[in-house]
């Protein structure tokens, strides 16, 4: 008899139905971007801080690239002392105060600047002072050499090298990128995947035993089948509330950005910028758009199809392990011993997947960790996006289909016996003794 | 073919430890078998092996004559002691979902649950969660489920334990009319009052190996001593007293009765007969109460388990 589809169905309601469980798949979406929400709103707020910066430019060249911006406004003083120029800041209550020494040779202006203030000052502030000085000097001193600094500015290029393959498909940087993220966040879903889901597999399992059912349903059902249906049900519930926070959050943002509309374009982060800075480079615009295409030269087909593979392959490894922690102790509690052997690896797989396979995607390490069916599903949906010839992509399959056959085989062992164990939480050792029993 | 169940030298090892050691026991067909020993004999474990928990080492078992296979589950109804439900899942859902289990279709699962439900009186619990019962209420969702299938064997361990007086009894009830009606009982408890009163046959395991088995009547016969409990009405207590004592081994008795003046156990030598005994007696005292001692299922046990 085949009771696998039933107890894959009554793993699925009841962990659907189950109300904490509803409520984490709505509630997560709606706090994520809250969250969002709530830092966007904040850092707008620090934003709007206006600052006043008084500046006393000894050398009375410099005062004029200080122009007053929305958030700050620089008060130049004239005919003053560095002493007086300081209690009148603080008097004013002014942010700070900017000390540029007079010195008759422009070249050893740089290192007569001073800033003084209560507080200090953040990196933003301070480069964006250091960058006004820097571009006058760097003009003055240009121009004293009898160059004029707009035939430089008109000088300056912009190469991009075409990146080709031999086979003649075109790359670019921007391929890369692009690569990157999709086996960055493939990786980490997976990751996330099973630390989220095992646990739950896990629970469920303890709770079959603290609940005294076991017995009764292992009087009906094999162990390793009641195993196989909670690992698939338990699967199914978790792909089910992924879609869910996947279609929910991104319909959340896209209404919260609606109403913040406008302050969200405000508060640009400097990556942005730079972004709406290179997007008006038509050479780099160009680029973009190339990129665009090339995500066509991405392997798509591969890498959905390795995609599922791994992320499958390497779940239920993972879960077959869950499900026999949860077999071989009573309650949550003694599960910590048991969840190290099972974390390290898994840990290790994303250090790994964001260390060494971003450096060098076919380099050694990150070739043998591919192969290593624990840290092989994380570490190969990171190298994937790059290109791994397709006899890799199978070896490495076919090592972590054996090893999933080996653990289930272990974990229906433990599972069988200590799902009837009751009250001492086993060593290792005994664990050991049960796969003779 | 006469024995619906038959364990033949089933022998089971965990690690160091044999927790069956060459125990064979046959079930005959209809019958309440007492499957009895102290805790830790190793009664669960052989139960255990019936279902196809666990695999025995050594020996065989056989259900109506053919070795056990999986489809087999279907033919067993098992009430384990260490029982339990979904905490959090609904009567009927849970009660359904076992069923489905064991091989019934849903239509047929829900029409029994609900003669079952009605015949126990708990017609209206279907759609309440386990854990809104209490522990003799969810004693009887899984009497139920053990028995929904209509299995060809029974085995109840400690099918009473949870229950008051009123439902223990109509539990009795029900599992004797299931026996009536064909089904082959095992019954493992150690309330052996409740073995007196259901079993037929009775094997006793004591530390891994079985030390006794038959048919209860069999096995009282057997240890029966040839012991006659007496009540005597006379003015001569020490005299008659003496004479008895002088001609039979005679321990003083105690039991309620209304006016005996001389209460004593009487063990018959093997020559005499009860009747030898009785004109005796009447010769010299008036005989108001005359039972022969039949020993109890748990003086059997004690003894037994003494013994080895």
């Amino acid at each position: 008899m085949n009771h696998l589809p039933l107890i894959i169905k009554r793993e699925y309601i009841t962990k659907v139905k189950n109300k904490s469980f509803i409520i984490m798949t709505f509630v997560s979406p709606l706090i994520m971007v809250a969250l969002f929400a709530v830092v966007a709103y904040l850092s707008q707020l620090n934003n709007d801080k206006e600052r006043t910066i008084a500046v006393l430019d000894e050398t009375g060249v410099l005062s004029s690239v200080f122009e007053n911006t929305e958030h700050t406004t620089y008060t130049i003083l004239t005919d003053t002392n560095l002493k007086t120029a300081k209690e009148l800041t603080k008097a004013k209550e002014d942010f700070g105060l900017l000390y540029i020494e007079k010195s008759n040779d422009s070249t050893m202006i740089l290192s007569n600047v001073q800033f003084f203030s209560d507080e200090s000052p953040s990196i933003g502030i301070m480069s964006s002072l250091e960058e006004k000085i820097e571009k006058i000097v760097s003009d003055t001193k240009l121009f004293n050499g009898g160059v004029d600094p707009a035939k430089i500015e008109s000088s300056k290029t912009n190469i991009t090298i075409a990146q080709e393959t031999f086979t003649g498909e075109k790359t670019s940087k921007i391929d890369s990128y692009l690569k990157l993220a999709f086996g960055g966040v493939s990786g980490y879903l997976l990751f996330m995947f099973i630390i989220i889901y095992g646990n739950m597999i896990m629970r469920s399992v303890i709770e079959e035993k603290t609940s005294r059912i076991i017995e009764i349903i292992i009087s009906s059902v094999k162990p390793i089948q009641l195993m196989m249906g909670k690992i698939v049900g338990t699967s199914l519930a978790g792909i089910t509330q992924f879609v869910i926070w996947v279609l929910l959050g991104s319909v959340l943002m896209l209404v919260v950005s609606a109403i913040l509309g406008v302050s969200l374009t405000d508060l640009q982060t400097p990556q942005q910028e730079a972004m709406n800075e290179m997007m008006k480079n038509p050479d780099i615009a160009f680029e973009f758009q190339r990129g665009l295409q090339s995500l066509s030269n991405l392997p798509i087909v591969n890498l959905v199809i390795a995609f599922l593979f791994f992320f499958i392959g390497g779940f239920l490894l993972y879960s077959s392990l869950y499900a026999a922690v949860g077999a071989a102790v009573d309650n949550e509690t003694d599960t910590q011993q048991f969840m190290m052997p099972i974390l390290m690896p898994l840990i290790l797989a994303v250090y790994v997947g964001i260390f060494t396979v971003i450096e060098d995607p076919h380099g050694t390490v990150s070739t043998v960790f591919s192969f290593i069916p624990f840290t092989s599903p994380v570490v190969m949906l990171m190298r994937i996006p790059f290109g791994v010839p397709i006899w890799q992509q199978i070896l490495s399959f076919a090592i972590l289909i054996c090893t999933f056959a080996f653990t289930v085989w272990f974990a229906a062992k433990i599972y069988r016996v200590g799902i009837l164990m009751y009250g001492k939480k086993p060593s290792y050792k005994e664990l050991y003794k049960w796969i003779k029993y | 073919m006469n024995d619906l169940l038959v364990a033949d030298s089933v022998s089971k090892n965990f690690g160091e430890f044999r927790a069956l050691n060459d125990v064979s026991i046959s079930v005959p067909k209809g019958s309440i078998f007492g499957l009895l020993g102290p805790n830790g004999a190793g009664k669960t474990t052989l139960i255990r092996i019936i279902n196809q928990i666990t695999m025995p080492d050594n020996g065989r078992v056989l259900l109506d004559g053919e070795a056990l296979r999986p489809e087999h589950i279907r033919n067993i109804g098992y009430l384990p002691e260490e029982r339990g439900l979904y905490k959090s899942m609904k009567v009927g859902e849970q009660a359904l979902y076992l069923a489905q289990l064991k091989g019934l279709s849903k239509a047929e699962a829900k029409q029994r649950l609900k003669y079952w439900f009605e015949k126990l009186e708990i017609g209206d619990w279907w759609n309440k969660k386990i854990q809104e019962l209490s522990k003799g209420q969810a004693q009887k969702i899984q009497f139920i489920v053990t028995v929904l299938h209509q299995p060809k064997l029974l085995i109840f361990d400690e099918p009473f334990s949870g229950f008051d007086p009123i439902n223990a009894n109509l539990i009795k009830d029900e599992i004797l009319q299931l026996r009536d009606e064909g089904a082959t009982v095992i019954f493992s408890t150690h309330r052996m009052e409740s073995v007196e009163e259901l079993c037929d046959h009775i094997a006793l395991i004591h530390k891994s190996n079985k030390v006794l088995d038959g048919k209860l009547t069999d096995i009282k016969r057997q240890y029966k001593t040839n012991t006659f409990e007496v009540g005597l009405q006379t003015d001569r207590v020490e005299e008659v007293t003496k004479i008895i004592k002088d001609k039979f081994e005679a321990f003083p008795a105690t039991f309620r009765n209304l006016n005996d003046d001389v209460k004593l156990n009487i063990k018959l030598n093997t020559k005499d007969t009860s009747n030898d005994l009785l004109s005796f007696l009447t010769s010299n005292a008036e005989v108001n109460h005359f039972v022969e001692v039949v020993p109890s299922a748990s003086d059997i046990f004690i003894q037994t388990v003494k013994n080895n």
